[in-house]
């Protein structure tokens, strides 16, 4: 099937590069997570809860809802503490770029290992600009902000359009579909990478790299 | 329209739609709240959680959707609609957003109702989630408290925008295809808002434009009350059980009253009866008909934070403490901040009852050079975002000292750290009430000063001093009469004993002042009074105490 693909595109300060991708990362996984399953007989399954909670952003004017799970949280705000990390020591032009994708495992015969197939992408490309004055940064806090708002509604905008989602599971297909090794609620499986674009552009090496490990797993 | 649904599908249709509406619109009104809004997941599931998510349900307005429903549910030509609107302390009020929940003709024969339209309407749920969060109206019913509060009304019907202004943007939040048509939910919100009100405590005339259509009567008068958004759910944690409601009740009453206590009219309640002061926090009269909502402890702490705070604008913040009714002496610090190129010294004069002579006098100094253009440059709003600009404008505008004749109002005031909980009077209106009293007649000329020190001078020949009990000459305590009409009680300064020249002190030094037995020397002014100002008071005292010499 195709993949999905969507692109956003925010220019931040550097202190405000941790919030603004938790933001659109928990947004984009509210919309993709559902209840725990419950597989009761004969193939039917009830859904637990998902809780919401709103987060305010301390370096932007800011409030975005996340899924109430600490688990799903702490995945998320590892790797953008990451991305954050490798960003600042890169030393480049402060251009970055995080990828949530939703992918389905799809077993295969040994020797193969299991594929995963994605079926949405989600790409978030960063620009981290320095302010000088306190003044211009208190106007990027309110920009900041206001753009964000327009992330969420094309987010929102893309996930209403309701196309390819994966078919709802049998309980032995299910770790194929949705990751369930979170307490408390099951967003579809999901990976999260990031890559930091030096002063060249595109970044040579890891294509490469990704060309010949796709080529070596077959 | 005929469908191949059969009953139970429709059945169920019918039910999943009901239940979306209700949870739309307690997601829109619960983001107006003006808190966080925090819920817990559960893995196991509860049976009673619609569409799997944990959406509170506040009973007030679940009741109010299902009136405004009666029964019916959105159809074609028929929406659910959730108007927000903003309504100032002083009564004018302005819509920000409409959240319309509608149904069109196209329906979506192939999808399966209990499974995909179910699943769908979640997704939809999450997104309004996000999307409320995002409108202008968020950070607004985010900072709503004193000066403003959020309304909400439900309609059913045929949407009405025309209240929302010129240019007001639409947002789409999502559609769900069923058997029997489209459900699509979208928010139309305003974009200018900017906002004035005519009528504030001082009268003063406006400083900004009026929007027209803002008072414009609504084609529509719609029949459904507004009612505010601010009320703490009654959770597990406040352990407030919230008053059943009645219908007889719902129709006699048109708003329900707000927190917090100090406010003077309560939004939208008939004949605006003001609320007892020191209400409990967790409105404990729920046993009262008007079911009066409590406010959050954060919104005093917006309160206190929003005075402008720029340099060269010279604040009079005022700090009471305890919970004094205005009738008792307060102890208050008066501390200026001089603004720059105003060489004047900086002033900290501590008034406690009765004790420091000449008090009024130290009080009167402040308060006109509070109208000093000089000292008072005008409050200029230093907000850069239209919305936070349009608040401050609109609170400000109630501070004005009313002195017509000045090019520059003090439209700003908002006493720092005041809690609000004086009642009926708080200490921004009580300060603006009393802070120009009237001129002793003693003072208004060179003369009064001179006949002054002479009637001292022939009272001290009169009276050993030492036995007189504080007074000085009639006419003085006459003309000190008239401070009576400050709430302060009469202050009598204390003179010098004949004997051992050292004046009495029964009055509490100011803090760095130093009062101390060198104080009233020939010659010298008391530090507290302004040479410049009040050159007829220096003349006084110095003439005052070389009689007594």
């Amino acid at each position: 099937m195709n993949c999905r693909s969507e692109v956003l595109e925010v220019s931040v300060e550097g202190r405000q590069v941790e919030e603004a991708m938790l933001a659109v990362l928990h947004t984009v996984l509210l919309h993709r997570s559902t209840g725990k399953f419950h597989y009761k007989k004969e193939g039917t399954y009830s859904i637990g809860t998902v809780g919401t909670q709103d987060v305010d952003c301390d370096f932007i004017d800011f409030t975005y809802v996340r899924v109430s799970s600490e688990e799903l949280d702490r995945a998320l705000r590892k790797v953008v503490g990451e991305f954050r990390d490798a960003l600042r020591n890169s030393g480049g032009d402060g251009l970055g770029q995080m990828s949530l994708e939703f992918y389905q495992k799809k077993k295969s015969r040994w020797p193969f290992s299991d594929e995963c197939i994605p079926w949405e992408v989600w790409t978030v490309k960063v620009h981290v600009v320095a302010l000088a004055t306190e003044q211009e940064r208190q106007i990027c806090r309110e920009k900041v902000g206001e753009k964000l708002c327009e992330k969420i509604t094309n987010i929102v905008e893309v996930m209403n359009r309701h196309e390819y989602l994966p078919k709802m599971p049998t309980q032995s297909e299910v770790d194929n579909v949705f990751d369930t090794g979170l307490r408390d609620v099951q967003p579809y499986l999901y990976k999260i990478s990031f890559q930091i674009t030096d002063a060249l552009g595109s970044s040579v090496t890891t294509t490469m790299r990704r060309l010949i490990k796709d080529t070596l797993a077959l | 329209m005929e469908t191949d649904l059969n009953s139970q599908d429709r059945k169920d249709l019918d039910k999943f739609i009901k239940f979306f509406a209700l949870k739309t619109v307690q997601v829109i009104v619960q983001a107006r709240l003006g808190e966080k809004i925090c819920t817990r997941s559960s893995s196991s599931p509860t049976g009673s959680d619609w569409f799997n998510l944990a959406i509170k349900d506040i009973p007030e307005v679940t009741h109010e959707a299902k009136k405004a429903l009666a029964g019916q549910l959105p159809a074609v030509g028929r929406s659910m609609c959730v108007e927000i609107s903003l309504k100032t302390s002083e009564g004018d009020s302005m819509e920000l957003e409409i959240w319309c929940l509608e149904m069109n003709e196209k329906c979506d024969k192939e999808i399966k109702v209990s499974y995909a339209v179910y699943n769908r309407l979640s997704l939809l749920l999450k997104s309004l989630l996000a999307i409320t969060r995002v409108t202008p109206a968020y950070r607004l019913s985010r900072k709503q408290g004193h000066e403003y509060v959020i309304l909400y009304r439900i309609y059913f019907g045929e949407v009405q925008l025309n209240g929302l202004g010129e240019g007001f943007q639409t947002v789409r939040v999502g559609t769900v295809g069923t058997p029997v048509g489209t459900i699509t939910l979208s928010c139309a919100y305003r974009i200018n808002l900017a906002f004035m009100s005519t009528r504030h405590f001082e009268r003063t005339p406006p400083i900004m434009g009026i929007i027209i259509d803002h008072f414009v009567d609504r084609p529509y008068p719609s029949s459904s009350p507004m009612h505010p958004c601010n009320y703490r759910t009654a959770g597990e944690d406040t352990g407030v059980t919230y008053p059943s409601v009645e219908d007889s009740q719902e129709v006699c009453t048109t708003s329900f009253s707000t927190s917090p206590p100090s406010q003077l009219m309560v939004p939208g309640k008939e004949g605006g009866v003001p609320l007892a002061p020191n209400q409990p926090a967790h409105g404990a009269q729920a046993g009262d008909q008007e079911r009066l909502t409590t406010y959050t402890p954060s919104d005093g702490a917006h309160c206190a934070a929003t005075p402008s705070s720029s340099e060269d604008t010279e604040t009079v913040s005022n700090s009471s403490e305890g919970r004094a009714s205005p009738h008792d002496v307060l102890e208050t610090i008066f501390v200026r901040k001089v603004g720059a190129f105003v060489n004047k010294p900086i002033n900290q004069v501590t008034l406690t009852s009765l004790d420091i002579p000449f008090a009024m006098f130290a009080a009167k100094n402040l308060e006109l050079e509070d109208v000093d253009p000089m000292v008072n440059p005008p409050d200029s709003p230093e907000t850069t975002s239209p919305l936070q600009g349009s608040l401050h404008s609109d609170g400000s505008s109630g501070g004005s000292s009313g002195n017509t004749q000045d090019d520059f109002v003090m439209i700003d005031f908002k006493p720092a750290f005041s809690k609000d909980d004086i009642l009926p009077m708080d200490l921004g209106t009580f300060y603006r009430e009393f802070q120009n009293p009237p001129q002793l007649s003693s003072l208004s000329i060179d003369i009064g000063a001179q006949s002054m020190a002479e009637d001292l001078a022939a009272a001290s020949l009169q009276d050993p001093i030492s036995e007189r009990p504080g007074r000085l000459s009639p006419d003085f305590e006459l003309s000190l009469g008239g401070a009576e009409q400050l709430s302060r009680p009469a202050l009598v300064p204390q003179p010098c004993t004949m004997k051992g020249m050292s004046p009495r002190r029964t009055h509490t030094a100011p803090p760095g002042q130093g009062w101390d037995q060198s104080c009233l020397q020939v010659g010298e002014p008391l530090p507290l009074l302004q040479p410049t100002l009040f050159g007829n008071i220096e003349l006084y005292f110095k003439m005052y105490s070389r009689d007594f010499q």
